[in-house]
């Protein structure tokens, strides 16, 4: 009825092209954006942000940058948690040696590094594919954890090995540190998120982003007719870790304010952004978006399912948390191994045709 | 001689006799991965949930005794038996070709034809459902497994090198039993693929699927037949580590260090997977000996990952994998 291309006239080519060409997603989009910015910091409480919000939002960042690599790209990486560190600790090294410097240079400072390290560990994707890409990308992994816990330069030779983020003010507001509010870093990580999301959606709809899907659906025939692989493989892992880069260095300073390399950046935070990814949806921004919010509700809603109403104690609900997701990822992988947005993209098909069935 | 040297002696064997452990479990993915082209992330979760069983089964615990009695608010833990050694080795490779059978008939059967990375991503999925079943059913404790196999120092070899160099290396009776399993285990696995109906059949299987499809070959069967024989691998290897360190949790991680060893080895070739493991094995050991002390240790988390990467950028198909030929 509503959801209709019809009677929206294009006259230009920009309004052609534009990335929701009906209008209701169109209104959706900018509802999105001023319930957003507009509606929640007002009514913000700690717990809903530190619980949901802004591991969203940060997780969704993580999401992207995977999505771009490995959904788009076609390269599979298991080394997520090891480039998140990278941003963490390039945002710890540039907060204390340098007060003066804000928080937005700091955090594309780190993906900017991130993204540095990204190209080096990308290099032997040029030679190695599939599986064996994958198990190679855990020698970052691996690797980046061991290098942070073993040099004391990296974590300015504190005695318990862990990072602690500094006080740092934007705007004369307190960002990070134990006395910053809510909705501060909550709109830190908004500003973030809508940029990066906007960047990554023109890239990916652009020319860089077609040659990655060429490289991904097969490399050899996107090399026949053109596309430099050296070109599109390095890019999509300079762009993925400047994205994850970022993820990694918002979570340290405005998530968790204090971290431990091997416990917040292991091998379990490369698994949780490609289960966001798998169950989102490969090679879909609003895959990530839907995986990233699926990850970090699901603890949560469990939490709540079987700890508070059902009373049960909580390492019994971690173990059910395994099966759920487990066997969750197994589902969507047969049912549906284009993930959440796919089904997505299936109703808004309906949608248009609604009320007819054709 | 130098100490130094005898040293790196006494380091290379042990490295060795890990290598054979490493292998172990590389094992089990070569068997898979060459019948089904499935990638079994889950091997190592497979290892730790056979040796959890296994421990269950031998003191007689109640399965699920801990969701029981949070739902039901009563306190059972065990049955009151205890059941010897290989009476529970016998069950829990039973229980292992009934979670081959469940395996099959929920997941990989409707996946058959995805892309590998799909299936590769359902292991994960696998391992974490299996990790959480273990865990509901035999709580997450660390449990002692202790199936009689001899632990501790060997004395001969003490005393022979003793004589010889005038120092004793410390080698553990347990790695030397887990290198002649794993040798005995490779034996009947290759005589058993070589020499029998159903190894035959495994073979053809991983040639072709159609043209073992089309010669009346069932790959439901063989495929079933393959996970079994991955999780009694699973179950040696999981008995092996379990009896060294105890089972818990990190014994699903070994998983992680079988990746590389199968890289060095090619994922196609049990005798790849071996030699693989012994590289790794010693490879690590003697690095961590020369290297490690000079920045900082533990160099055995990441080496392996490292010298893998480093070797598949010469030869990517690995050393004893089928030669990658791409066609458009």
């Amino acid at each position: 009825m509503f959801y209709r291309e019809a009677g929206d006239y294009k006259t230009s080519y920009a309004a052609d092209s534009q990335t929701f060409p009906i209008a209701f997603d169109r209104f959706r989009y900018y509802a999105v954006l001023l319930i957003g910015v507009g509606i929640i910091p007002f009514i913000l409480n700690d717990y809903w942000a530190n619980a949901i919000l802004i591991p969203f939002l940060i997780y969704a960042i993580a999401a992207i940058g995977l999505n771009i690599l490995t959904g788009y790209c076609g390269q599979v990486s298991l080394g997520t948690g090891g480039f998140m560190a990278v941003g963490a600790f390039t945002s710890y090294k540039l907060m204390t040696a340098f007060p003066w410097m804000d928080m937005v240079t700091i955090t594309l400072l780190s993906g900017a590094m991130t993204a540095v390290v990204g190209l080096a560990f990308g290099l032997p994707s040029l030679r190695i594919k599939g599986f064996y890409l994958a198990v190679a990308t855990l020698a970052a992994q691996f690797f980046l954890v061991w290098l942070f816990n073993k040099v004391p330069w990296f974590y300015n030779y504190s005695a318990s090995g862990q990072i602690n983020a500094p006080e740092r003010f934007l705007f004369g507001q307190a960002l990070t540190g134990p006395n910053a509010d809510s909705w501060v870093k909550y709109l830190f990580c908004f500003a973030f998120v809508f940029v990066l999301a906007w960047v990554a959606r023109n890239l990916t709809r652009g020319a860089m982003g077609r040659q990655w899907m060429a490289i991904r659906d097969m490399d050899i025939a996107a090399e026949i007719i053109g596309v430099n692989p050296l070109k599109a493989k390095l890019t999509a892992f300079a762009v993925s870790s400047f994205y994850v880069g970022i993820a990694g260095a918002l979570l340290f300073t405005v998530y968790l304010g204090a971290a431990e390399v091997g416990e917040a950046y292991g091998i379990q935070k490369s698994f949780l952004v490609l289960f966001m990814i798998i169950i989102g949806g490969l090679g879909s921004l609003f895959g990530s978006f839907a995986g990233a919010a699926f990850m970090v509700l699901l603890p949560v809603a469990l939490k709540v399912l079987l700890v508070d109403t059902m009373g049960w104690n909580t390492a019994l609900a971690t173990h059910f948390q395994f099966v759920i997701v487990g066997g969750l990822i197994m589902v969507f992988l047969i049912a549906e191994p284009h993930g959440l947005a796919r089904l997505w993209a299936l109703a808004k098909e309906k949608l248009r045709l609604w009320p007819f069935p054709h | 001689m130098p100490d130094q040297l005898i040293f790196a002696m006494e380091v290379t064997l042990n490295g060795l006799l890990n290598g054979v452990m490493y292998a172990l479990v590389a094992l089990g993915f070569v068997l898979i991965f060459k019948a089904s082209g499935i990638f079994n992330y889950a091997q190592g979760v497979m290892a730790l949930f056979a040796a959890m069983t296994l421990v269950g089964i031998q003191q007689g615990r109640v399965p699920f005794g801990h969701l029981i009695n949070e739902i039901f608010g009563t306190n059972i833990h065990y049955f009151g038996w205890e059941v010897p050694a290989l009476a529970a080795i016998a069950l829990t490779v039973l229980v292992m070709i009934g979670f081959a059978l469940l395996v099959q008939r929920f997941v990989f059967k409707h996946l058959v034809g995805q892309e590998p990375i799909i299936l590769f991503m359902a292991t994960i999925g696998l391992a974490y459902f299996l990790e959480g079943v273990s865990d509901l059913m035999w709580g997450s404790e660390i449990r002692n497994l202790d199936v009689g196999l001899p632990q501790g120092i060997n004395d001969v070899i003490d005393a022979a090198t003793f004589d010889l160099f005038g120092y004793g290396f410390f080698i553990d009776n347990l790695d030397i039993s887990a290198a002649i399993v794993a040798g005995i285990l490779v034996a009947v696995l290759i005589a058993y693929a070589q020499y029998t109906k159903n190894g035959r059949a495994m073979r053809a299987v991983a040639d072709d699927h159609q043209a073992a499809l089309s010669v009346g070959i069932q790959l439901n069967y063989v495929w079933v037949l393959v996970w079994s024989l991955a999780g009694i691998v699973a179950l040696v290897a999981g008995i092996m580590w379990g009896s060294k360190s105890g089972v818990q949790f990190s014994l699903s991680l070994i998983a992680l260090k079988a990746l590389p060893v199968l890289m060095l080895g090619g994922f196609t070739s049990i005798p790849g997977a071996i030699i693989g493991g012994l590289i790794i094995g010693v490879g690590e050991a003697l690095f961590e000996f020369a290297i490690g002390p000079m920045i900082g240790g533990a160099t055995e988390n990441w080496f392996a990952y490292v010298l893998a990467l480093v070797f598949l950028v010469f030869r990517p198909q690995g050393l004893f994998g089928e030669k990658i030929i791409e066609r458009v």
